[in-house]
């Protein structure tokens, strides 16, 4: 077999831009983790029923396993490793996780903390997410361990360190649901 | 689960697409959202040898609502656009009725309605969308004026429509509903997000008395394609508050022929047929009143 025409791609993952040279069917997915070297994005199905690759592309959650990564050049890419904050603190949904015991074998973990991040940013700080709210927002995403219920109290106790940690104190049920 | 060999181009603009697709004929295949394409490369169903990536062409992302009322929807424009979109939403709400039920939003942030469209697949929500509006798929090729074909012809059978070789969908237009008509969307999955079991789009009419004088129906999951039916004659000339819509509902169950797989058998989606019906229609009946309300 002739071998497979490379593409040089300038992949900007967490603030970093890289250049990587890949075929035209390297998945995101694969570049993120095997060019890249950041395997906190986790691969599960790999045809985009899971949710466990979720990354977020210019801020909006997407499937790396339902994109190329000769796609991904001009987009700006944050994987798991790129959720924490500045001053190197969890962001708000790992902190949740911890919290609410959201995780056990963690396979699916980075997706749910990629898709509830971006979630977090549709509603201000001091809004209660609801936990019907909280169902549709992890609706994508597979979770074979948990049952989901410590997932949904984590998506409201982010929000609540996420208002907390911007001085806002939160209004409505959410605080008593998770006491 | 990794997808075959491929080429790839990515022309900036129509007119360089066009030439791409001309080129390469049957070789070629339109890669715009990816959410049903990629799948199918890494299930090695599909195996093409070139994709041509129409994400860099600017100009393809535009959602307009036209002069009759009729929504025109651009071959980049994201489900997630389109579902944000109040325009499209106040002149259509059907287009979000329909597309809060396509996936999930990581995939409604990447797949395109008017790709959804092209790809022709039964269970779609979109396509069932087109055809009961009435509406078209802006065609596309080098060298020829863009052809206009209407939804009853462009879909041919599962996963497979009229887009010939070198040819680009360049947008969707869904048709404006006609005076004092409502619409409902309804679909039965086994988890949210999934492929629907059986789905519906009802549209009804309504005379100046709000009696039943139109009542039509495109189904999902049910046929080979987005068939649209006409179950006026089970309620014709009834108050849109007492209509016998159970017995429309049976109606319907006598025009489609369903087949069964893995996750329903063709009898349990010719009851889900009835059942979505029946709920549907006094739905849109009300969304007729109340929309006739609002334009009086």
């Amino acid at each position: 077999m002739t071998s497979e025409q490379q593409f040089t791609v300038s992949l900007s993952v967490n603030g970093t831009t890289m250049p990587v040279t890949v075929p035209a069917r390297r998945l995101l997915s694969d570049a993120i983790r095997h060019d890249l070297e950041l395997t906190g994005t986790h691969v599960g199905c790999e045809h985009g029923v899971c949710g466990a690759c979720t990354v977020l592309l210019d801020g909006v959650p997407v499937r790396s396993c339902l994109m190329f990564a000769v796609q991904a050049e001009g987009h700006e890419v944050t994987t798991v490793e790129g959720l924490a904050e500045a001053d190197g603190r969890p962001h708000p949904v790992q902190e949740a996780f911890r919290d609410c015991h959201g995780l056990q074998c963690g396979f699916c973990t980075p997706g749910f903390l990629t898709t509830i991040a971006a979630a977090l940013d549709d509603y201000e700080p001091g809004t209660a997410i609801s936990d019907d709210e909280a169902r549709e927002i992890v609706g994508g995403n597979l979770c074979r361990c948990t049952g989901y219920q410590n997932i949904v109290k984590a998506v409201g106790r982010a929000q609540e360190i996420r208002s907390q940690r911007a001085g806002v104190a939160l209004k409505s049920h959410s605080a008593s649901e998770h006491a | 689960m990794k997808p075959p060999a491929f080429g790839y181009a990515a022309p900036a603009s129509v007119e360089e697409a066009l030439v791409v697709l001309a080129d390469l004929g049957y070789d070629g295949k339109v890669l715009a959202g990816g959410q049903s394409l990629i799948p199918l490369l890494s299930m090695r169903l599909t195996a093409p040898h070139t994709l041509v990536d129409i994400n860099r062409i600017p100009g393809l992302s535009h959602i307009s609502v036209a002069g009759d009322g009729s929504v025109i929807v651009g071959a980049l424009v994201r489900h997630a656009e389109l579902l944000a979109d109040e325009s499209a939403f106040s002149a259509l709400p059907l287009l979000r009725r329909a597309t809060s039920n396509v996936a999930h939003p990581a995939i409604r942030n990447r797949g395109t309605t008017c790709g959804s469209v092209a790809h022709a697949d039964p269970s779609g929500e979109m396509t069932a969308i087109l055809a009961i509006t009435g509406g078209s798929v802006q065609i596309a090729a080098q060298g020829a004026a863009i052809r206009d074909v209407p939804a009853r012809e462009f879909f041919l059978g599962p996963l497979e429509s009229c887009l010939g070789a070198g040819e680009l969908a360049v947008s969707v237009t869904f048709g404006a509903p006609a005076a004092r008509t409502g619409s409902a969307f309804l679909e039965l999955a086994r988890r949210r997000g999934d492929y629907a079991m059986c789905g519906v789009a009802v549209a009804v009419t309504l005379d100046d008395e709000n009696a039943v004088s139109e009542v039509r129906a495109a189904y999902l999951s049910v046929g080979p394609i987005p068939e649209v039916h006409d179950l006026t004659s089970a309620v014709a000339g009834q108050q849109s508050t007492s209509a016998d819509w159970a017995g429309a509902g049976e109606f319907a169950t006598t025009l489609v022929e369903p087949e069964g797989d893995l996750h329903a058998s063709a009898d349990y989606r010719r009851r889900l047929v009835a059942v979505l019906t029946e709920r549907a229609l006094p739905q849109a009946a009300a969304d007729a009143v109340a929309r006739a309300e609002v334009a009086a």
